[in-house]
């Protein structure tokens, strides 16, 4: 019996040391970044934008894939069915991980499954008209709006997408009602946007900064004023508690280790701190954020609690 | 511009950049060639590396990757019956049909050099007319693409002169196939059968490969052809080169119809190389003395088809370098690529930059006539790879699809979709059903469907959704298209059937112009 004890404590030690030696030696193998949309999107050029970086940080080489699908929902059911060994890890993107769950029972995934390890950068949300639009100020729309319920037509990317539940959140709040039509990504709908097939336009800061010669932006859905544009007033600033934005980062399956997250949270992070990455990013319209894994976990559930009203509200 | 275009030309002649030119078309033209792997994602696997480059240097290399990709997707068009990427659709219809006849060399030369003619005419255009083109494409509007992609529908008349009844049952099934996953509109997840997976739809590469390449691999180990892929031993020689690019010289009418095609379908942003080769084959078909020569192995089809794809690559910069919205989604990642390196597509892009993006349109230029040069000196090489015998080549295509439709998304559905297809294409083509209908219900679904939706929300609320979807001058122009294309069937067989009365002879038009 007694020996018995003394090798279950040996066996113990072993394996104890064992996960001790496991965690310091990590990462030691290749790490797969998956990327939950087509390549070419923003979020591959990001990952790409930190593969090299990831690399000399962490020692091991960094493989990008791409599972795409659904919105990304096929990727984050994948995520969440991974092995916990830390060697798997998806770009993870707020609101989608949040609104798919709550707007579609079968998303495949729960937003509470995924541990999320940094986000690294935001894209605020903003809504505009083209330069020779009869709204000069986002009070004209919204009144113009009032008058003709359901007759302005605000274009933006996809259903139950950033730019959507933004839409959502401003018919509720001004107490109007435009004509929300969906487009199959950002590219499309700007296109529709800019040739006069939609009067507005629900977009990604990037977009609207690319475009700034021929729009005008109405509003922005961030606390503070967007850098690169600060003419443009928050919806905030115009009496709307309005905030909507589109957050990039990367998470790991359930049950990894926190050590491990922790490791790839410092790689994520210096590589966000940047002041060469920061600049990249506000050059091509991007707002750089370092939020760590704990911050991230508690910024998710925010939106879930801001959202989940919303969703069941217009599901009813 | 002209002075800018010599700089952007010396740009390009630089030994180095030469270098980068000619790795990037390889490059390109084995990321075209082989199924599961894009031009999108060659172009996306590069993009890290031209971070450390001079801005010139990666986008001539990004150049070179997307003009090689347009040509090497012909080559297993041509050589296996399976489509490297779903632009070369329309490429295997003739192309496979010349090698079953011997005459591979034929169908990879004729690709190499219309895909060098339609990738010249469109960057002739892209250089010297792009803004106001620009301009016209933001015209498309969700009428515009829902009468495409009616116009497109069209097609599967003459894609099924046997039975137009079975053409239209796997167009309708095609569409039906579409409509698996994630609606573009409104977000619903439809037929997934409870598979996560099947949010994400049914890949079109993955329906490709199964509904044209595995029949064919099923055919020559259990089917008719057993042992050889193709009936006649295969010698490549230079006659075969210099008497095909004589023959398509001769036919000026039909590559500029196929370029100028693939160009302004490159310019709708959103509509592919797919459309573009489909539609171009479809009216080669229909203006052509001898239509019925389509389909069985003729150098007009696959001419028709390369020329107009490789056309649609230049097309799509047209609305990216002015107004920065990607016509296609290698564009998409070209705009990415040109972002990192500062430069804003716009204005500003020509006049700032001006040095560095015609250095990339030369590149473009430059990369046609390497296209030309590799596929003309390659088709000896490729040729030869169906000589093999087919309990050799079988198991190892067989390999290459499973790889292919796996490394697409990463994911094993969609080999099993791959597989249940396969199975379903060889049962169907003994019952003469062709799955070019299928294939095209597939890629136009979304677009119909999109354009619908979107038209009705738009239109309802400026008043009216018919005046709305109808009354527009491009709509007009479709609607009008869709219904002579509609009836060209009908007339076609009543001037067969005049003709013979006439001559007394007794053709059969009840054979259908594909190779089924």
């Amino acid at each position: 019996m007694k020996k018995l004890i003394t090798m279950a404590l040996a066996f113990s030690l072993v394996l104890g040391l064992g996960l001790v030696a496991q965690a310091e030696d990590y990462p030691s193998e290749p790490i797969t970044y998956s990327i939950p949309f087509n390549p070419g999107g923003q979020s591959d050029l990001e990952a790409r934008r930190q593969q090299p970086m990831l690399e000399d940080i962490l020692g091991v080489s960094v493989i990008i894939q791409y599972k795409p699908g659904g919105g990304g929902s096929v990727g984050w059911a994948e995520l969440v069915r991974a092995k916990p060994n830390g060697y798997f890890i998806t770009g993870i993107n707020v609101p989608h991980i949040v609104l798919q769950p709550l707007a579609r029972g079968n998303a495949g995934f729960e937003t509470e499954q995924i541990k999320p390890i940094a986000f690294f950068q935001a894209t605020p949300i903003g809504l505009a008209v083209l330069k020779d639009s009869q709204f000069q100020t986002l009070e004209d729309l919204v009144e113009f709006a009032k008058a003709n319920p359901g007759a302005i037509t605000a274009g933006g990317s996809g259903t139950w997408s950033g730019h959507h539940i933004a839409n959502l959140q401003l018919q509720e709040k001004a107490g109007i009602e435009l004509t929300y039509v969906p487009h199959k990504g950002a590219a499309p709908s700007v296109a529709a946007f800019l040739g006069g097939h939609v009067q507005a336009l629900w977009a990604n800061s990037n977009d609207l900064y690319q475009h700034r010669d021929k729009i005008r932006v109405l509003g922005f859905g961030t606390k503070e004023p967007f850098e690169p544009m600060p003419e443009v007033p928050t919806f905030e600033a115009q009496g709307y508690d309005l905030y909507a934005s589109i957050d990039r980062g990367a998470g790991a399956p359930p049950g990894t280790p926190d050590e491990k997250i922790k490791v790839l949270e410092d790689a994520f992070l210096k590589i966000a701190n940047d002041p060469k990455i920061k600049e990249q990013m506000l050059n091509d319209g991007f707002v750089p954020l370092s939020m760590g894994a704990e911050e991230s976990a508690k910024y998710i559930q925010e939106k879930i609690e801001d959202w989940k009203p919303v969703v069941e509200k217009f599901q009813q | 511009m002209f002075d800018l275009a010599v700089a952007g030309l010396e740009h390009v002649l630089v030994p180095a950049n030469l270098l980068f030119l000619f790795i990037g078309v390889f490059a390109g033209i084995v990321f075209g060639a082989l199924p599961g792997l894009t031009a999108t994602m060659g172009l996306a696997l590069l993009v890290p590396f031209t971070f450390t480059m001079a801005p010139a240097a990666g986008l001539i290399m990004l150049a070179g990757i997307y003009v090689g990709a347009m040509y090497g997707d012909a080559v297993p068009a041509i050589l296996i019956n399976t489509p490297g990427t779903p632009a070369a659709i329309a490429t295997s219809f003739d192309g496979f049909a010349l090698t079953q006849k011997g005459m591979a060399q034929h169908g990879l030369v004729a690709a190499a050099v219309a895909s060098c003619f339609g990738s010249l005419v469109a960057n002739i255009v892209l250089l010297t007319a792009a803004p106001p083109l620009a301009e016209a494409s933001l015209k498309f509007g969700p009428p515009e693409y829902f009468w495409l992609g009616v116009f497109g529908l069209t097609i599967i008349a003459t894609l099924s002169t046997g039975s137009v009844l079975k053409g239209f049952l796997a167009g309708a099934l095609g569409l039906l196939l579409s409509t698996i996953g994630m609606a573009p509109i409104g977000g619903d997840v439809r037929l997934t059968f409870g598979f996560p997976e099947m949010q994400a739809g049914i890949e079109l590469i993955v329906a490709l490969i199964g509904f044209f390449c595995l029949p064919e691999i099923l055919e020559s180990v259990i089917g008719r052809r057993q042992a050889k892929y193709t009936s006649k031993n295969v010698k490549p020689n230079f006659s075969v080169v210099w008497e095909v690019i004589r023959d398509l010289f001769k036919r000026p009418v039909l590559m500029f119809r196929s370029a100028i095609i693939g160009t302004v379908v490159g310019f709708a942003p959103g509509a592919g190389g797919n459309i573009a080769s489909m539609v171009s084959y479809n009216e080669a078909c229909r203006w052509d003395k001898h239509p019925e020569e389509f389909g069985k192995g003729t150098i007009k089809g696959v001419a028709a088809s390369e020329a107009a794809n490789s056309a649609m690559a230049p097309g799509s910069l047209v609305p990216l370098l002015t107004l920065g919205i990607p016509g296609s989604p290698p564009a998409a990642v070209i705009l990415g690529a040109l972002m990192l390196h500062g430069m804003r597509p716009g204005g500003e892009l020509f006049t700032v930059h001006g040095q560095v993006v015609y250095a990339f349109m030369m590149a473009l230029l430059l990369a046609a006539f390497l296209v030309t040069i590799i596929g003309s000196f390659g088709s000896f090489v490729f040729a030869r790879i169906i000589n093999i015998p087919s309990r050799f080549l079988a198991p190892v295509i067989i390999f290459m699809t499973v790889l292919g439709s796996y490394a697409i998304r990463n994911n094993m559905l969609d080999v099993w979709i791959m597989l249940i297809f396969g199975v379903v294409g060889f049962v169907s083509n003994k019952l003469k059903f062709h799955p070019a209908p299928i294939v095209l219900g597939l890629i136009l679904g979304p677009f119909v469907e999109e354009g619908l939706v979107q038209s009705m929300l738009a239109g309802r609320a400026a008043g009216g959704v018919v005046q709305y979807m109808v009354f527009r001058p491009i709509s007009g122009v479709l609607i009008t298209l869709s219904v002579l294309s509609a009836l060209w069937p009908v007339y076609a067989a009543w001037k067969h059937k005049r003709k013979q009365r006439l001559e007394g002879c007794a053709c059969d038009i009840e054979e259908g112009p594909k190779n089924a």
